[in-house]
């Protein structure tokens, strides 16, 4: 009866149609569409060279798709800058972690903060009441993140001196500090040990689980992708090849033959 | 003594913290784009000229007067970047820098022309009175000089440290992509640099247009002693330019006073000579600078 509530929650965060990124005569992405309700966990897997990280790149503003679009709460993202996608709520992880080497933990984390700067060029310069206020409200949330990510011993670290499970973690934190509508994490486990692995799933769980945060996420680890996503994207040479439940993907032919081969 | 405190000392901090405010805009461009800014001496005689327009064309209070020469060559710089250097983001570094001695040469005619062949005042207050520093006499002007500087520099630095646009500052001079997937307005962060470095220009042109009764076009010059400066203390460091700038000009002004008495053999002017001395020694030993981060490259 009261068609337009439903139709307003059936409208998803993240609606991506006909999307097609070439690079001169080579097509990366061709025609792929998908999308992810408020609060999902959309899994993108793949061969190496699939278009996976191409498609985030789309979504996060760093490479401009010929064709299609990218609905994100009902704005159109396609040409929009990086840091224009960034502030309207856009996070991400990056594959090879892209922290600033040379700060501290807890600096990291503030950048983080950047799109929630409510005051203007002129007020930061004269550090008055109104840019304090907003800098302990920012640091509250970033003490918030580092006692969730359980990091409070490295918080005053260098991140450069950090071990590599711990600096994905940061960035995650960094991601997170922007208190993201959308989280793309570029496989967030990729190189990391068993307990390590585990650590991330239950924080990309908690994310979802008590923060809502939608997520985009591209990963190798196959136990992670059925575990933890509620759909999963399968991309081949640019081409989606399937996209469902992850019981129902896994047991895809096209998907089967594009990671076993013709034989199988 | 008293010769040693007033006309070494004193004199050579007050010489000291100009180049220090100096350094200081080439670093935080530098540290914010990469580039080193080869039209920081035009800025600089063009922040003197603005004064002196204000305070003794216009009529304006001293103060209020080196306030908008600031804020006149703030939005120069601005437009600068806009203009010449937002269109070389992604080239070369080295390219730009190239392209910054062009906007020297443009400003430098643009200010010859304003300024003509006259010696003009910034109509400074201090003049030629003297205070009295622990029972030395001292030249007001050198006091006003280390304090006006330090200040500012402490403020800059102080904004850079603490806030969260100089921390987004810091970012974007290490990588500008991920600053960018911060939601940093990356273009923003350049524009605000050269304002901020051309605002210190001004003020440093105006301390320079104080002493040895005013300043003419080609007194810009002074602001290539910098150079040094910035070798000596590092590239990307703000203290490294302040401890660099004190370090030359009280080595200069030391020179200035006792080389002719002790050691005249070595002839006239040495103390010109001297910051490229302490700058070749510095780079020998230590090629980053005193407190310059080791890996940042040289342009």
């Amino acid at each position: 009866m009261t068609a337009a509530p439903d139709a307003a929650l059936a409208e998803p965060l993240l609606d991506v149609a006909g999307l097609t990124l070439r690079f001169g005569g080579t097509t990366a992405i061709r025609d792929v569409g998908f999308g992810a309700g408020e609060g999902s966990l959309l899994a993108i897997i793949g061969p190496n060279g699939a278009g996976k990280t191409s498609i985030l790149n789309c979504l996060s503003g760093v490479y401009r798709p010929q064709e299609g679009t990218i609905r994100y709460r009902g704005e159109d993202l396609r040409g929009m800058r990086p840091d224009v996608i960034a502030r309207l709520g856009v996070a991400r992880m990056f594959q090879n972690i892209e922290l600033f080497e040379n700060l501290t933990v807890l600096d990291n984390l503030m950048l983080g903060r950047h799109r929630h700067l409510r005051y203007g060029t002129l007020a930061a310069l004269l550090y008055g009441g109104k840019a304090r206020r907003a800098e302990t409200e920012n640091r509250r949330v970033v003490e918030d993140i580092i006692d969730f990510l359980e990091i409070q011993a490295i918080r005053g670290s260098l991140v450069g001196m950090l071990p590599y499970g711990l600096k994905k973690r940061v960035e995650l934190g960094r991601a997170l500090a922007m208190e993201p509508t959308l989280l793309l994490l570029d496989e967030p486990v990729a190189g990391m040990n068993v307990e390590e692995t585990e650590d991330m799933a239950r924080f990309i769980l908690d994310i979802r689980g008590e923060l809502g945060v939608t997520m985009i996420m591209i990963e190798h680890e196959m136990g992670l992708v059925m575990d933890i996503a509620d759909q999963v994207l399968v991309l081949d040479f640019g081409r989606r090849i399937a996209l469902g439940p992850p019981a129902q993907v896994q047991r895809d032919p096209a998907v089967v033959k594009a990671y076993l081969g013709e034989a199988s | 003594m008293t010769e040693l405190i007033s006309s070494g000392l004193v004199r050579g901090m007050g010489i000291g913290s100009t180049y220090a405010l100096l350094a200081v805009g080439f670093v935080i461009i530098y540290r914010a784009t990469g580039v080193i800014n080869f039209a920081q001496p035009a800025l600089m005689i063009l922040g003197a000229y603005a004064t002196s327009v204000f305070a003794t064309g216009v009529g304006m209070p001293f103060p209020v007067a080196v306030l908008a020469a600031m804020a006149v060559l703030a939005a120069v710089g601005m437009a600068t970047e806009r203009v010449a250097l937002r269109p070389m983001v992604g080239r070369q570094p080295f390219a730009a820098a190239m392209v910054t001695v062009g906007v020297l040469t443009v400003l430098f005619v643009v200010a010859h022309r304003l300024i003509g062949t006259q010696v003009r005042t910034v109509g400074d207050p201090w003049g030629l009175e003297r205070a009295s520093l622990f029972g030395v006499s001292v030249a007001q002007v050198d006091l006003a000089k280390i304090v006006v500087s330090l200040v500012a520099i402490g403020a800059v630095g102080l904004f850079l440290a603490r806030s969260r646009l100089g921390l987004a500052m810091r970012a974007t001079s290490m990588d500008q992509e991920v600053a960018l997937a911060q939601g940093v307005n990356v273009g923003r962060m350049f524009s605000l640099a050269w304002g901020i470095s051309a605002a210190l220009a001004a003020l440093a042109g105006m301390l320079v247009g104080t002493s040895a009764g005013g300043f003419e076009a080609i007194t810009a010059l002074v602001a290539l002693k910098a150079l040094p400066v910035i070798i000596v203390g590092g590239l990307d460091s703000i203290k490294g330019a302040v401890y660099a700038g004190l370090l030359i000009g009280i080595a200069e002004a030391l020179t200035r006073t006792y080389q002719p008495r002790y050691a005249e053999w070595l002839g006239a002017n040495v103390d010109v000579v001297v910051p490229y001395v302490i700058m070749i020694v510095v780079l020998a030993f230590r090629p980053y600078g005193l407190f310059g981060t080791r890996e940042v490259e040289r342009v």
